[in-house]
């Protein structure tokens, strides 16, 4: 077959046509991946919430976004927040933090960060349960959750202060959050949270 | 040049990460260990199978002067499909390559060879063409992650040789990248030359 020549109708309708195509195509693809896609983070989540609160089954109410861009999850078996800090070392850090009916930390997870591999990035098992920096079972109205270099009860990462600072300071607004959407909690944290900045 | 040949240019005499050095920035970029190499190789090899195939299936029905934008259509697609499918069947591949996968789009190896061979061979070496390449690219990838992750953590695959601890953690970082590539790419000259 001869190759098409250049000229202006030629090159409208084959651009346009291409673009037809490919545009039908991906929105065959579009429609097919989108439930699996919507599963996988519904899962996801519940896989974390449920992480995050140490139970094996909880029923979860509607999520409840806050203008801060936290989001709380209210359960049966406590309250799971995501919350986050822009200032980490390599940007945005995004953490889940499951809370009791006190207010005491049952768990936590990072769901996003752009830390340092080796260094930053430890902060997905740091500050976990028997690890250095653990703060699960601690409150934070009652426990200052800072990192010690200032005056807080939490070590810090090794080499990685700004990381420390920004997931405690994401831990912090998480209660902040919680503490803003349930009426039991003290409110006391929220301040707290605001001067740990 | 028969299809084998084809084949075994991409991998060796032509591969793209060592001798061409094409598509330079998912190499630095996503070889922070074996496996991140080795899922971004394999993510561009099926682009590139595709694209080659589309690109000299339908040569002659584009304008040479629209054939730019007209690849740069099909491979924009083609990764856009490819990244709705691994996200809904591959997570875990999706969550650790995440931003590289729209970058495939801007892969100079994927234009590069739907201009340089696609467009003027047959569809059954364009495929050759296509997993030569791409395995050349996947093959640069795997080697280059496996010995930043090697000297790194001391782990290759996953699989610890020696205790974390004693791993300089530079070749994690973006500096060892360039240095790893560097030795990697010398080596392969002197073994291309012997």
């Amino acid at each position: 077959m001869k190759k098409l020549q250049s000229t202006l109708p030629n090159m409208a309708i084959v651009l346009t046509l291409i673009s037809v195509l490919a545009g039908g195509i991906l929105a065959f693809v579009n429609g097919m991946t989108k439930g699996p896609i919507e599963e996988i983070k519904a899962k996801t989540l519940a896989d974390g919430i449920k992480a995050v609160l140490n139970a094996d089954d909880l029923n979860v109410e509607e999520p409840v976004t806050l203008e801060n861009g936290a989001v709380v999850y209210k359960t049966d078996k406590g309250v799971a927040v995501q919350a986050s800090d822009p200032n980490g070392f390599g940007g945005t850090l995004v953490v889940l933090v499951g809370f009791d009916e006190s207010g005491a930390i049952q768990g936590y997870q990072v769901l996003e960060h752009a830390e340092t591999p080796g260094l930053g990035a430890k902060s997905s098992f740091w500050f976990q349960k028997g690890e250095k920096g653990d703060i699960i079972g601690k409150n934070p109205s009652s426990n200052n959750l800072t990192v010690s270099k200032d005056g807080g009860e939490v070590d810090a990462i090794t080499a990685s202060t700004i990381t420390s600072r920004a997931f405690l300071r994401a831990v912090n607004a998480a209660y902040a959050a919680l503490s803003g959407n349930t009426s039991d909690a003290q409110t006391g944290a929220t301040q707290q949270a605001n001067t740990n900045e | 040049m028969s299809n084998l040949k084809v084949l075994m240019n991409g991998i060796i005499k032509e591969n793209p990460t060592f001798v061409l050095l094409l598509g330079m920035c998912p190499t630095l970029g996503t070889t922070s260990s074996a496996f991140n190499g080795m899922s971004m190789g394999l993510a561009t090899t099926a682009v590139l199978i595709f694209s080659n195939l589309i690109i000299s299936l339908i040569k002659n029905l584009i304008p040479d002067m629209v054939r730019i934008p007209s690849f740069i259509v099909v491979i924009a697609s083609l990764v856009t499909i490819l990244q709705m499918v691994l996200q809904a069947y591959v997570p875990a591949v999706y969550a650790s390559l995440g931003l590289f996968i729209p970058l495939i789009v801007v892969n100079c190896i994927i234009l590069g060879r739907a201009e340089a061979f696609a467009a003027k061979n047959g569809p059954v070496a364009s495929i050759c063409d296509g997993i030569g390449m791409g395995l050349g690219f996947t093959l640069g990838l795997t080697s280059l992650g496996a010995v930043r992750e090697f000297l790194g953590t001391g782990k290759i695959f996953d699989f610890a040789l020696f205790p974390e601890d004693y791993g300089m953690l530079v070749f994690v970082l973006a500096p060892g990248a360039f240095i790893a590539l560097g030795y990697l790419i010398a080596i392969v000259n002197k073994l291309r030359k012997a």
